[in-house]
């Protein structure tokens, strides 16, 4: 049943196709419709699943048979999980675009388009399709910036698609090298993850494969498309890449590279460790210093997408499950944080200039705004009682296991994080505008219902995983126990 | 040459005679009974004539299996030359569906002819096993290829591509014709697999090695490889649209088959190694050192266009080269890989062509900012374009991306220990390199807005029903390439290469 979040994501695209452009509420309907259709079928397959089967195949059939590809898609916890994380950003994204008035059928077109894209990488058990999925999703995104974004648009959309194409291609080279190493004629992830790479080939496939992927999460140094990707784009756009995109990137190194690569994690852990803490550090400093709000917030996700890929090579059960935890927490909250910054208030005031919102008295034009970026913020810098809280613990968790000086640096992330944040809510929202400098009283449009509907829904999902992880943990735990990671369990220790 | 069967004949050689027929019929009726009547008549009815005169051949290779070799080689008949005379007739039908509505010429029933005319020598090409043969069926293509470059005779660029186009490629059937004549003169003998034989355990004389690399010149000029392209960037640009996109199409497909069966069948024993610090030499380094030199120089020299058909130029430079790695696969599946490849890259990019004919016509040029806006005045037009453009980047679903995937993974399974990994992440990282100029195009039609108070762009609707039979056709064989792919494959393993 979890393949019609695929099916309907493009019978959607479809439709949208055929409408007259001049019909804009129906198009708006239609994404949104589709949008909770997906969200739906994402919660009836959770509510479905079994963890103890480990996992659940959801279609399987030959599809390119003079090479061995499925079409066979599958979903696990982990697949689950981002699943629900796809249903929510995109059900949000749709309500905080709802102001879109130019093209707007092909707007919501190339939005459906990426959304089921990002469905099909997630639930794919076939590496040719899942790949197949992965490129898919560039060129909706290439679109939805160069033609919907702002600042610099067609830099940072040109700059985005040739860094997540140029990242495909690496994976490419390994996908490829691997499929004829392994001569099984098959691209099944189930058979291939049994297949023993020999470990000169390990050696050099899984940097590539696993840097290929995470260009895409942001891994420091080649992240530099996030920031300028991030801000360029329309609300939604940023929504999702910062919400599911970058979760490619993680979701598709944790699936194809460390599980069919295992010695080669085990040789690479400590240098990719580095990278992802230079991130988090990284990423939070130049957050911390920032003009652009939308900037603020885009470094603020290389650093917590740093996060992610340290979970991802502590090579143990708990960190990695704070991986996919920190992967579904951080895109719901960074889709809000952007939420707020894109729509509530640079469609309101049309900057993002820290500075000059400080003259403008927001938290009193815009309550509800306020009120949101302060539980997004609250959300972000982890403390308890939301999503992130658990995420990132169980990532320190596992990293003080793995490599404690790392832990306690990553932990220093943390601290710089909060400062971060903090500046940035207090100068938007709370300053005290030096006197004379006060931009007038000109009044801004109350927030519209949609984006109310958007955000409630972002913090309900953040909430809920705060106040009882379980409903994800109990998902994401047990599946690195599946047979799939067998490999990873002998050939890494995990 | 004694006890020629001329039935058989007959049969076997049955879609060239009538193709051939074909020709003279299109001729015959608009010299005769149209010459009075408006050119858009004279040009529907000679398509018409064409269209069928390539249909009739297809239905007779579809209904009437036939297998033969006739006269040693001359007229090889095998399922997998069926099956590229199969491709090469739906381009040919293609392009004159395409050429309905150019108005370049009032010179209708010649052109049609011609276009007809090349086909037979490209079906011919694809189905000889004799270097004397492939020579004439050769010049035969090329020939009628040179005056559909020229034909725009009022057009001063055409006239510039013609003379190029020519003078490139009587230059190149000279070191080809030296190269064969080596050949025969090493071997004694004009059929592929005699040459082989008498090839066998000789080793690599500087001879042979001289003719090789001169046939490889006259090869590596019809498939437009660097670094004998210089003709095809000014060729595609001046020629009138429909003959440039019957050059990049039709006569890449028959260029590459008989390449293929040149190499791997004429010259087997001698291919060498291309593998990474574990060169020998052969044909094999020589295609690749061609390959490198194509892929690189195609698509960093298409970045710098501004006009689209000189991109495209550069861009079917680059395929070449991607092309370039099914020959060197050199087994039954690089050959498969290397015919779904071209056939592919032949459909998208006369797709390619056709719309860059429809905007040409509406806008009066090619050049990039013709098309700024394209897809608020023709959305459906636009959608095709993105297509074809996404295709050639690789993007999935679409054909050009399972071709481009097929291929590379043929290269690196054929030689042992991934041998032309080297060359295969090469090829890969310029194809990452290609998506930004194809992007360029697309952000053309679709960011960028377009003029102002223009009006939206009607799509002729013969132009429309070829565009829309190959976007269909370049979407269904990405999301399902067993639909040619297991025709191709079994054609391969029938066949005997």
């Amino acid at each position: 049943m979890l393949a019609w979040t695929v099916y309907l994501s493009f019978a959607g695209v479809f439709l949208l196709i055929l409408l007259p452009s001049s019909m804009r509420g129906a198009a708006r309907a239609i994404a949104l419709l589709t949008a909770l259709a997906g969200l739906v079928v994402a919660i009836l397959g959770i509510v479905h699943f079994k963890p103890e089967a480990g996992m659940v195949t959801v279609a399987k059939r030959p599809w390119i048979v003079s090479l061995g590809a499925d079409y066979f898609l599958a979903a696990d916890g982990i697949s689950l999980t981002l699943v629900l994380l796809t249903g929510i950003s995109a059900v949000a994204g749709v309500l905080f675009s709802w102001n879109i008035e130019r093209r707007v059928k092909e707007f919501f077109a190339f939005y459906l388009a990426l959304i089921g894209g990002v469905y099909g990488v997630f639930l794919s058990f076939d590496l040719f399709l899942l790949f197949v999925f992965y490129e898919l999703a560039i060129i909706p995104k290439y679109f939805l910036i160069a033609i919907w974004g702002s600042t610099n648009k067609e830099y940072g959309a040109m700059k985005l698609a040739l860094y997540s194409f140029i990242g495909s291609a690496m994976v490419l080279v390994g996908l490829v090298a691997a499929y004829v190493t392994a001569g099984a004629h098959t691209f099944n992830l189930l058979e291939l993850a049994k297949f023993p790479f020999p470990e000169s080939f390990q050696m050099w496939a899984f940097p590539l494969v696993f840097v290929g992927f995470a260009v895409l999460a942001g891994l420091w140094p080649f992240h530099t498309w996030a920031p300028t990707g991030h801000v360029a784009a329309p609300t939604a756009a940023s929504m999702l890449l910062a919400g599911v995109v970058m979760k490619l990137g993680a979701y598709g190194a944790l699936r194809v590279a460390i599980t069919l690569f295992p010695l080669g994690l085990r040789a690479w852990q400590h240098s990719f460790a580095l990278l992802a803490l230079i991130g988090i550090i990284y990423g939070a400093l130049v957050a911390l210093v920032q003009k652009d709000f939308k900037f603020v917030v885009g470094y603020s996700s290389v650093s917590h997408m740093g996060f992610v890929l340290l979970g991802l090579v502590t090579i143990n059960e708990i960190g990695m499950t704070g991986a996919v935890l920190q992967m579904f927490s951080h895109g719901v909250i960074a889709g809000l944080l952007f939420g707020v910054v894109g729509r509530m208030i640079y469609d309101r005031t049309h900057t993002r200039d820290l500075p000059t919102l400080n003259g403008m008295n927001l938290s009193q034009k815009l309550p509800f705004a306020a009120l949101t970026f302060i539980v997004a913020a609250i959300a972000s810098m982890g403390l308890p009682g939301f999503s992130g809280f658990v995420a990132e613990l169980s990532v320190l968790l596992g990293a003080w296991r793995a490599f404690p000086t790392y832990a306690v640096l990553a932990g220093i992330g943390v601290v710089v994080g909060v400062a971060y944040t903090l500046r940035a809510l207090q100068l938007a929202f709370f300053a005290q505008a030096p006197v004379g400098k006060e931009s007038g009283h000109e009044p801004c449009p109350p927030i519209s219902i949609p984006e109310k509907l958007g955000a409630a829904l972002l913090i309900a999902a953040t909430l809920l995983v705060g106040l009882y992880p379980r409903v994800l943990l109990d998902l994401i735990g047990p599946s690195f126990n599946a047979p799939l990671f067998d490999g990873l369990r002998k050939g890494a220790g995990l | 040459m004694n006890g020629i069967d001329y039935g058989q004949l007959l049969r076997l050689a049955a879609p060239e005679l009538i193709l051939a027929l074909g020709a003279l019929a299109v001729l015959a009726i608009d010299l005769g009974i149209m010459r009075g009547e408006p050119l858009f008549q004279r040009r529907l009815i000679a398509a018409s004539v064409t269209c069928l005169a390539c249909a009739a051949p297809l239905m007779w290779i579809a209904n009437i299996p036939q297998a033969g070799n006739l006269m040693h080689g001359m007229l090889v008949v095998d399922p997998l030359t069926r099956l590229a005379q199969q491709a090469i007739l739906v381009l040919a039908g293609l392009t004159a569906l395409l050429t309905v509505d150019s108005e370049f010429t009032d010179h209708v029933g010649e052109y049609f002819a011609l276009i007809l005319l090349a086909t037979v020598g490209m079906m011919f090409l694809v189905s000889a096993e004799d270097i004397l043969m492939i020579f004439v069926a050769l010049e035969l293509t090329s020939l009628s290829l040179y005056i559909l470059a020229a034909f725009n005779k009022q057009s001063l660029p055409s006239a510039e591509a013609g003379l190029k186009y020519f003078l490139f490629g009587g230059m190149a059937a000279a070191f080809m014709l030296f190269g064969l004549s080596l050949v025969y003169g090493l071997t004694g003998a004009t059929n592929l697999r005699e040459i082989a034989a008498a090839l066998k355990g000789t080793g690599l004389d500087p001879l042979l090695s001289v003719a090789l690399v001169m046939t490889l010149i006259g090869f590596g000029f019809k498939v437009a490889v660097a670094p004998f392209h210089l003709w095809a960037p000014d060729a595609y640009q001046g020629a009138p649209t429909p003959s440039a996109a019957f050059i990049a199409s039709g006569s890449k497909v028959a260029s590459f088959v008989v390449l293929a069966r040149v190499m791997i069948t004429g010259f087997a024993g001698a291919e060498g190694s291309g593998s990474w610090m574990n060169y020998q030499p052969g044909w094999i380094p020589v295609l690749a050192a061609l390959s490198v030199a194509s892929v690189c120089l195609g698509n960093l020299a298409a970045i710098a266009q501004s006009e689209v058909k000189r991109l495209l130029a550069y861009s079917a430079i680059g395929h070449a080269g991607y092309a370039l790695l099914g020959v060197m696969a050199g087994n039954g599946q690089g050959v498969s890989s290397l015919i779904y490849y071209v056939v592919t890259y032949a459909l998208t990019t006369l797709g390619a062509f056709g719309v860059v004919a429809v905007v040409e016509r509406a806008t009066g040029g090619s050049k990039l900012t013709d098309f700024a806006g394209l897809s608020r005045r023709a959305p459906a037009l636009s959608f095709c374009l993105m297509i074809f453009m996404l295709s050639l980047a690789g993007i999935p679903p679409l054909a050009g991306f399972f071709g481009k995937f097929y291929l590379f993974t043929a290269a690196l399974g054929a030689i042992k220990d991934l041998g032309l990994i080297w060359l295969v992440i090469l090829a890969i990282a310029m194809s990452a390199v290609s998506l930004f100029y194809y992007l360029q195009v697309l952000k053309q039609v679709y960011v960028i807005s377009p003029p102002p108070n223009c009006a939206p762009i009607r799509t002729p609707i013969a132009s429309a029903i070829a565009l829309g039979l190959l976007a269909i056709a370049v979407i269904a064989l990405g999301c399902a390439p067993d639909l040619i792919l297991g025709p191709i494959t079994e054609a391969v393993q029938a066949s005997r290469w």
